[in-house]
């Protein structure tokens, strides 16, 4: 579980997250969601410690990540796995390369089974057959699930994917949907996907929390997402004609 | 103005004690540092041999010229034109120069990493990006530029070989003679010790321009334009004070 408390971040004089409270659950898809600009990426990137915040504290079952010592911090980050927006593969490497990184860095495993680990992973996305091309020859789809094979190649507890479905069609981002939820049911993953992508906030959102303008706006799950009273929430969810149209027959 | 400057030489500091700490897995890092060292030199032996045979070609040229009189030795002209080859054209120039076509490669490619958030990728990893990325290329370079100036020094002797045989300003023979008269390793020394520190300056001062990227391909741009200029410019300074202090 991971417990956000009191979380404020600044950038310069300019305030972000206001005072944020929330936690993410074990083996659920917790979603952190909001329009562009309202601060999710970075309150994900305060949890993973790309960004500290300048008050309040993230707590990984109980440990208080920016408070411990760097040696611990660092043990913690080879349980985490992230999926960046741009998929941040290396594009100097294979996709074989991409997912073994993690494994040669962390990991004293023997080539053999570190190739079966690789190949494992990529399966385990449906893509098997692509050991051997560069990113560059993937398509945005193909490259998220390399991405997250290469986020799983450690068997991560934590596993962060931030705007996985942007840039995707509507049967990809589905099936990169059902990934995330197989992956985290399967390995019992305490997985955070921040999106604002309304087929993944009514599909897979176990868990909810809202952000608006830096604080959070609102907190429940996909059952309830679609008949919340907060206004806020609501001029999110209702902004697009589609939606509208779903909340006449609702 | 100063302030600003001031941050980015503070900035500057804190990144090289990054880059400077122990690589994560020593197996990868050397793995990394031979093929940047492959990249850097054979990438370059090209054009570096290309510009020394053509500088080496005109310094003998105009010295030739400047100096053509009867009180004057004709061995003259090989010895002008190896003192300046070797002390001054070479590791200043092809250092120039490696800035422009090595520095500006370093500044493009941490500087893309650094836009497609593969740097922050890294850095949830848990790994030290400055030093997994950054140190091999400083290693590489302040191994293979030496190198490649002795390969310049080399090419750039040919070249004024080669314009003396082609024009007959002077014999071969005493171009030969003055090229020998009065060698000094100190020279190649200096010339070395000079294309060291340059090498330095070019590789950490372009990732440093490459790695403190905020924005997208605009700013690439710009930050390569950034790290050739401020390389360059220290470059110059830094030959000043080497100058000063070796000879």
């Amino acid at each position: 579980m991971i417990e956000i408390n009191h979380v404020s971040k600044f950038f310069g004089e300019k305030q972000v997250l206001f005072d944020i409270n929330t936690c993410f659950e074990e083996g659920k898809v917790n979603l952190i969601i909001g329009r562009s600009g309202s601060g999710k990426t970075v309150l994900m990137k305060c949890l993973v410690g790309l960004h500290s915040p300048e008050e309040g504290e993230v707590l990984y079952n109980g440990r208080d990540f920016h408070h411990m010592p760097d040696s611990d911090q660092r043990k913690l980050r080879a349980e985490m796995g992230m999926v960046f927006q741009g998929s941040a593969l290396f594009d100097s490497m294979t996709i074989q390369e991409n997912v073994m990184f993690p494994l040669d860095m962390f990991t004293e495993m023997p080539w053999g089974e570190k190739l079966d680990r690789v190949n494992f992973c990529l399966e385990c996305v449906d893509l098997p057959g692509v050991n051997k091309l560069y990113p560059a020859e993937l398509s945005g789809g193909m490259k998220k699930r390399a991405a997250i094979a290469r986020a799983l190649a450690c068997n991560p507890n934590y596993l962060f994917c931030d705007e996985p479905n942007s840039g995707l069609d509507p049967r990809t981002s589905l099936m990169i949907d059902e990934l995330i939820t197989k992956v985290t049911h399967e390995f019992n993953i305490t997985t955070v996907v921040n999106t604002h992508d309304l087929n993944s906030v009514i599909t897979i959102g176990e868990t909810i929390s809202f952000i608006y303008q830096g604080t959070l706006g609102w907190k429940g799950d996909k059952d309830s997402v679609l008949v919340s009273d907060c206004p806020e929430l609501n001029e999110f969810i209702y902004a697009q004609p589609l939606t509208q149209r779903i909340r006449e027959h609702l | 103005m100063v302030r600003t400057l001031l941050t980015i030489i503070g900035e500057y500091f804190i990144f090289l004690r990054k880059v400077f700490s122990k690589p994560d897995k020593w197996n990868i890092f050397f793995k990394k540092l031979i093929g940047e060292m492959d990249a850097m030199g054979i990438g370059s032996m090209l054009i570096v041999s290309i510009v020394s045979i053509a500088m080496g070609s005109v310094i003998t040229t105009q010295t030739a010229l400047q100096i053509e009189s009867s009180w004057i030795p004709a061995w003259t002209v090989g010895f002008v034109s190896r003192t300046s080859i070797v002390m001054e054209l070479c590791p200043t120039i092809i250092s120039l120069l490696l800035v422009g076509n090595l520095g500006s490669r370093i500044t493009a490619e941490i500087g893309s990493m650094r836009v497609t958030e593969q740097i922050d990728a890294l850095e949830v990893m848990g790994l030290n990006p400055a030093s997994y990325m950054v140190l091999p290329k400083v290693l590489a370079s302040m191994i293979v530029n030496p190198l490649l100036i002795i390969f310049s020094i080399f090419f750039a002797i040919i070249g004024g070989f080669i314009t003396v045989i082609i024009t007959g300003c002077v014999s071969p023979y005493n171009f030969m003679d003055g090229l020998t008269y009065c060698f000094r390793v100190y020279d190649i020394i200096y010339a070395l010790t000079k294309t060291f520190f340059f090498a330095f300056v070019m590789s950490t001062v372009s990732s440093f321009f490459g790695y403190r990227i905020e924005g997208g391909a605009l700013e690439l741009g710009k930050a390569s334009t950034q790290g050739i200029v401020v390389s360059s410019f220290i470059i110059l300074v830094l030959n000043v004070l080497i100058t000063q202090i070796m000879l």
